[in-house]
């Protein structure tokens, strides 16, 4: 999908301490790192050398201090953007009186083919083309690595370009555009008239603890640029899904990759920390890990896809990285399968529009959310059940899942929406153990695996007892968020899916229609109503919720409220197809990290499950 | 009669050559894992023959190590020819050859290195690694630092090994 909406802007008002809408971004990337690219073509966001890395530019968290590298043209200009077909390549256009330019982003993928192996750690490369007439344009260049705490000395080296070293990092701007270092050495600025048919070229590269390797400009940037367009249609012509709005189907799977840490298989939830839930509050989170509660759908969601590469990737990831837990499993890791994410506050950095504090690292690390081992479990039985081979530890690791789901079902746990507050007993949690036990159990039936059966099926109908007597409101004629409580939690719309009760049950219908009464706003969904948290109120509607909603909708038959529910859903996206965590449930802002993993899995499962409704199946469910 | 000490005392050449390249080896090492310096002479000498990273790395670490055990002949050559071989004279040899080494080598190495960018011409096609300027500074402040500590234990090693052999 590759919409384009134009918009005036002005760049007098596109200065240094005005925020950007959350959306008003688009996403390039790697898959190592990533970067945001505003509207008006400033990188606003990157991280160094991978997604949890520290920030080089972070405008997005503090106008002032954070950094930017902004090229855009002087005075009045309308803009319009669009990813080139297939592809993470962005190409943003201005439009002045006196012409047009093209700004291309990418950040370079270099295949095994490469010409030319030596390449830098991490590239970004930046091609500004004069399409029409002449424009002038402007740049302004302000790296601050480390999250901002540093300030570097740019020195300037003849033809190689302009670098800052820090530590043992060296950032080196190579561009064939004249810039100017200002009077502390700490940033850089140009201006330069463009006439028709010109092509310049801005590459930033990164190197850590080893020698740079500055790539050349003109036709070996073009080259690079070329290599990397051809990667992405490759890549996206790998995609077998054809039906009910593909094109949004194939924009999330690319947008999905952009956040794949390719050489673990890890996928980050957001490559951005501490966009706001509620713009000015405290719920600001890094979510640059992987969490593990959304395991199963983004498995399905790659191999339904037909990118069996990437499943088996982020089901090895998940079963390897997690060793040094396993069979216990914590709430998220980092990229590399660290377990440990201390959080800290970044007292510098003013935040999204003030909303602070600015987090990194996450304290929800170490919660305890029984949820996640039956999404691990449920990754595992649909890779194999689409083909998947596991090997003898991985199969030890699922078994000793068992065991520990067995232990522990019965505790309080905080939850899929990890709250800070106290921990309760969540009816998701308990019901995601009992899928861990039931697919375990017929794992082994099929003779993967050797389980327990009997005991195993003993825990499971304490854990339907106890789902049915304590999480079930017969005064609501609905399941509850927490036991015994009157809690409403749009997880439950999971329990159809992954097969507890039949979406035609009574108590799921029900319970469905009392999610939509309580937590529906529009076609999109809070995602609870009063459960424990220690957080002031006040976010927004959590966009995975709405796709939940389409998925239980085609399940139970309900083809055409999902479909219109999808159409509606779809509306949030930005002009280039990426969706937020959450959106405010008066104006329809975006809230929350950008753009969120979780959401387009939802998008990608919403669909899925309709196409299955409607007889495309490519699966069994 | 210099080379007929050395080939009689090859087995002091060839072990403590290895233990004090070992140690050069570890410093540099070091000092890029912990931040100091981004020089690597190992991916230096191998890009001079590949322009793949891994093969550049591998190569370079073998021909580095075969380096390494060149200079501790030419180290027991030295020392044969004062007639002593003390840890205080490897010091101070190991000293100069890691002076030598950011005053002469680095420097010119832009000029020899067939993959190695200039300030003068900016990066091509094929010279694309990024030049070490004066004392390897680009590198890092603390290259000459570090450069100089591990060459300088490299020479104290083999003078005392020399020595004591």
């Amino acid at each position: 999908m590759n919409s384009t909406t134009p918009l005036t802007a002005d760049a007098a008002a596109m200065q240094a301490d005005a925020y950007p809408a959350i959306d008003d971004y688009a996403l390039i990337g790697d898959c190592r790192t990533a970067a945001l690219v505003s509207r008006d073509g400033a990188v606003e966001w990157c991280c160094f050398p991978h997604f949890s890395g520290p920030s080089v530019f972070a405008a997005l968290l503090d106008r002032r201090r954070g950094g930017r590298f902004a090229i855009r043209p002087r005075g009045q200009y309308t803009v319009s953007r669009e990813y080139l077909p297939d592809t993470a390549v962005l190409v943003t256009r201005f439009e002045t009186e006196s012409g047009v330019v093209e700004l291309t982003d990418a950040m370079p993928i270099f295949g095994a083919s490469s010409e030319e192996r030596l390449q830098p750690l991490r590239e970004l490369l930046r091609r500004i083309h004069c399409s029409r007439g002449h424009v002038e344009l402007e740049v302004d260049y302000q790296p601050r690595p480390e999250y901002a705490t540093v300030t570097p000395k740019i020195r300037h080296h003849g033809r190689l370009g302009w670098s800052c070293a820090y530590g043992a990092k060296l950032l080196h701007l190579h561009t064939d555009l004249p810039l100017q270092p200002n009077d502390f050495g700490d940033r850089l600025t140009g201006q330069y008239r463009f006439s028709e048919g010109e092509t310049r070229y801005c590459s930033l590269s990164y190197a850590e603890s080893d020698i740079g390797v500055i790539p050349p400009l003109g036709p070996d940037a073009a080259r690079r640029l070329d290599s990397t367009i051809g990667w992405w249609q490759a890549w996206t012509r790998q995609c077998s899904y054809h039906g009910f709005h593909a094109d949004a189907v194939r924009r999330s799977a690319i947008t999905l990759k952009l956040v794949t840490f390719t050489l673990s298989g890890a996928i980050v939830a957001a490559p951005t920390t501490s966009l706001p839930e509620k713009v000015g509050g405290t719920r600001n989170w890094d979510y640059r890990y992987c969490w593990l509660r959304d395991a199963s759908m983004t498995l399905r969601a790659f191999i339904d896809l037909n990118y069996y590469h990437e499943g088996q990737a982020f089901l090895g990831w998940l079963l390897h990285a997690t060793r040094l837990t396993a069979p216990e499993l914590d709430v998220l890791y980092d990229v590399y399968g660290e377990a440990v994410i201390p959080e800290r506050n970044l007292e510098h950095l003013e935040g999204y529009l003030g909303s602070r504090p600015v987090r990194i690292g996450n304290g929800a690390w170490n919660q305890l959310q029984l949820d996640v081992y039956g999404e691990v479990v449920l990754a595992a039985y649909d890779y194999i059940h689409r083909g998947g081979r596991l090997d003898r530890y991985e199969r030890n690791v699922l078994r000793g899942i068992g065991y520990v789901v067995c232990r522990l079902w019965r505790r309080p746990d905080k939850g899929l929406w990890e709250p800070r507050g106290e921990p309760l007993d969540h009816t998701h949690s308990k019901v995601m153990c009992w899928v861990a036990l039931d697919r375990l159990i017929r794992l082994a039936e099929q003779g993967h695996l050797k389980v327990p059966k009997a005991h195993f099926q003993t825990v499971m109908r304490a854990i339907e007892e106890a789902v049915e007597q304590h999480g079930y409101n017969t005064g609501l004629r609905s399941y509850t968020g927490a036991f015994d409580s009157e809690q409403m939690d749009a997880a439950l719309l999971l329990m159809a899916r992954y097969g507890y009760r039949d979406p035609n049950d009574a108590r799921i219908r029900d319970t469905f229609a009392r999610i939509d009464r309580v937590l529906g706003r529009g076609a999109q969904l809070r995602r609870y109503d009063g459960l424990a948290d220690d957080r002031p109120p006040g976010e927004g509607v959590f966009a995975v919720c709405g796709f939940w909603a389409v998925d239980y909708l085609a399940r139970a038959g309900r083809l055409a409220e999902a479909q219109e529910r999808f159409e509606r859903l779809t509306g949030y996206a930005n002009d280039v197809w990426l969706f937020s965590e959450e959106y405010d449930t008066e104006t329809g802002a975006a809230l929350g990290n950008f753009p969120q993993a979780f959401t387009h899995i939802g998008l990608i499962t919403a669909a899925l499950s309709l196409g299955r409704a409607k007889g495309e199946p490519r699966f069994e469910d | 009669m210099l080379w007929q000490q050395a080939l009689m005392n090859w087995d002091q050449v060839f072990i403590w050559g290895l233990a004090a390249t070992a140690v050069l080896t570890s410093v540099l090492y070091g000092s890029q894992s912990m931040g100091l310096s981004r020089l690597s002479l190992p991916f230096l000498f191998g890009t001079f023959f590949f322009h793949d990273r891994s093969k550049a790395s591998v190569s370079g670490f073998v021909l580095y190590l075969i380096g390494g055990w060149l200079f501790a002949l030419l180290y027991f050559l030295l020392f044969a020819a004062l007639g002593e071989a003390t840890w205080w004279a490897g010091t101070i040899t190991g000293f100069v050859h890691g002076l030598f080494l950011l005053t002469a080598f680095l420097p010119i190495l832009p000029y020899i290195h067939p993959r190695m960018a200039t300030e003068y011409d900016g990066p091509t096609s094929r010279r694309r690694l990024e030049p070490p300027g004066f004392l390897g500074l680009n590198y890092g402040r603390r290259t000459p630092m570090t450069t100089i500590a591990g060459h300088t234990l490299y020479g104290l090693l083999l003078g005392f090994g020399y020595q004591i052999g």
